[in-house]
């Protein structure tokens, strides 16, 4: 009796790696997934925070994925092994601080590992390949015919690692030569048009799938790279904690000078998950008026806590009044009552903003 | 006779997948049978670990969101 060959994918929740194992089960490979937190998924986070989105769907595409596929699904928790990969990526870094090529060969090195322990102790049902949805030409920093050959070795997968929506552009892998899998039942997919995706996506039977713009890792936004780009800068180191990559999602972020920044918080949403971190920073609450709730990040000095004030009370509804009352809550928890008048929103540099 | 133990994890403050990925840590080292209830404040949870455990044969006992907090009971089952 044919021995039952198994495959792990990695599983990001998008319509690629969804076809890449549907592929493979097709063939009759048992799959399971394996899906990597690394702290800056774009997935769910903003939804689950502000207001206005608190209508939206939320749903963890990766889960759904796994489900749609009858497949089990591993999520598992990457996020302070990845800061070496987010700071010194061997790579390089993308058009912003996404180190893409150094993201996936870490993500395939993981599960190479999950196979080789599996493997070395022997364990029943152990995983034979691994399985991605990469595509040649997909994207321009890690999804390149150049890099394909780079994350196969790098990560130490090898020809272990399969993938089968461009399988057929590619020199044949260990599952191929084995006859685990047929290479004719594969695909030649490549460059940056989706067409051959949704198309396969419609011979399946999928209507519904993930479409994330820009992908799904925040470090690929402009915005939010420019920010952690200012935040290793005035820390005079490339450094970070996950409370300061989950504050980078956050808010409006003002330096008005090196040592400190304020984050105004934006709505009703965001006011309520930053309630949670006035413990990790100082912060500044307008009681006098309506406004938003701010936390100051860095080194400010008693009188920077006024003048950040000042520049807080500019997103109150009393930004117009000549006096509005605030209380400062300093690291450590205690509180004084100041009465301030607020910046004017021209008086607010916009060279200031993040 | 087995001893069937309940037990609890708060997850308030996280945001998801990480709810889930404790929720799926701390099943790894419970016995079939056991409970474990789930505290949440990310109303994410309300979706996502139901369908983790449906994916993994757990079963969902009850959920209840009220007000910012959601509460999830599962029951560990052989998967």
């Amino acid at each position: 009796m044919a021995i039952q060959r198994k495959a792990i994918a990695l599983l990001s929740g998008g319509l690629d790696s969804l076809l890449a194992v549907k592929v493979i089960q097709e063939q009759g490979i048992l799959v399971e997934g394996v899906n990597f937190y690394t702290g800056f998924c774009v997935e769910g986070h903003t939804h689950a925070i502000r207001k206005k989105d608190e209508k939206k769907q939320k749903r963890n595409n990766a889960l759904w994925s796994a489900e749609l596929l009858g497949i089990k699904l591993n999520i598992v928790d990457i996020s302070e092994e990845y800061k070496d990969i987010v700071i010194n990526p061997k790579h390089g870094y993308g058009a912003n601080l996404n180190p893409c090529l150094d993201c996936k060969i870490f993500m395939v090195e993981q599960a190479n590992a999950m196979l080789n322990k599996a493997r070395q102790l022997a364990v029943e049902g152990g995983f034979d390949f691994i399985i991605t949805g990469e595509v040649i030409g997909q994207r321009p920093k890690s999804q390149r015919k150049e890099t394909m050959p780079i994350i196969a070795r790098e990560s130490g997968a090898d020809d272990r690692l399969l993938r089968p929506l461009c399988a057929q552009n590619l020199p044949a892998t260990l599952p191929e030569r084995e006859g685990w899998v047929d290479r004719d039942k594969m695909y030649d997919f490549s460059g940056r048009s989706r067409k051959p995706q949704m198309a396969l996506a419609k011979k399946f039977g999928f209507e519904d799938y993930a479409q994330p713009a820009g992908g799904c890792c925040f470090l690929t936004d402009e915005s939010y790279s420019k920010k952690l780009a200012d935040l290793w800068s005035a820390r005079g180191e490339k450094a970070y904690e996950i409370d300061d990559i989950m504050m980078l999602k956050m808010g409006r972020h003002i330096r008005p000078a090196p040592h400190y920044k304020l984050i105004v918080s934006r709505e009703e949403g965001e006011n309520n998950f930053m309630m949670g971190y006035r413990k990790q920073y100082p912060s500044i609450k307008i009681t006098s008026h309506s406004g938003p709730l701010t936390l100051i990040d860095g080194t400010p000095s008693d009188d920077d806590l006024i003048y950040a004030a000042k520049i807080a009370g500019r997103f109150s509804k009393g930004r117009m009044e000549d006096e509005m009352t605030v209380e400062i809550t300093k690291l450590g928890g205690v509180t004084t009552t100041h009465t301030i008048r607020p910046m004017r929103p021209e008086e607010v540099d916009q060279g200031w903003y993040v | 006779m087995y001893n069937m133990a309940h037990h609890q994890l708060d997850t308030q403050g996280l945001l998801c997948p990480m709810p889930v990925i404790k929720t799926q840590n701390k099943i790894k080292e419970l016995a079939i049978g056991d409970t474990l209830e789930v505290v949440a404040s990310d109303p994410g949870v309300m979706h996502d670990i139901p369908a983790w455990c449906r994916i993994n044969g757990h079963t969902i006992v009850e959920s209840s969101k009220e007000d910012r907090l959601c509460t999830i009971l599962i029951e560990v089952c052989d998967s």
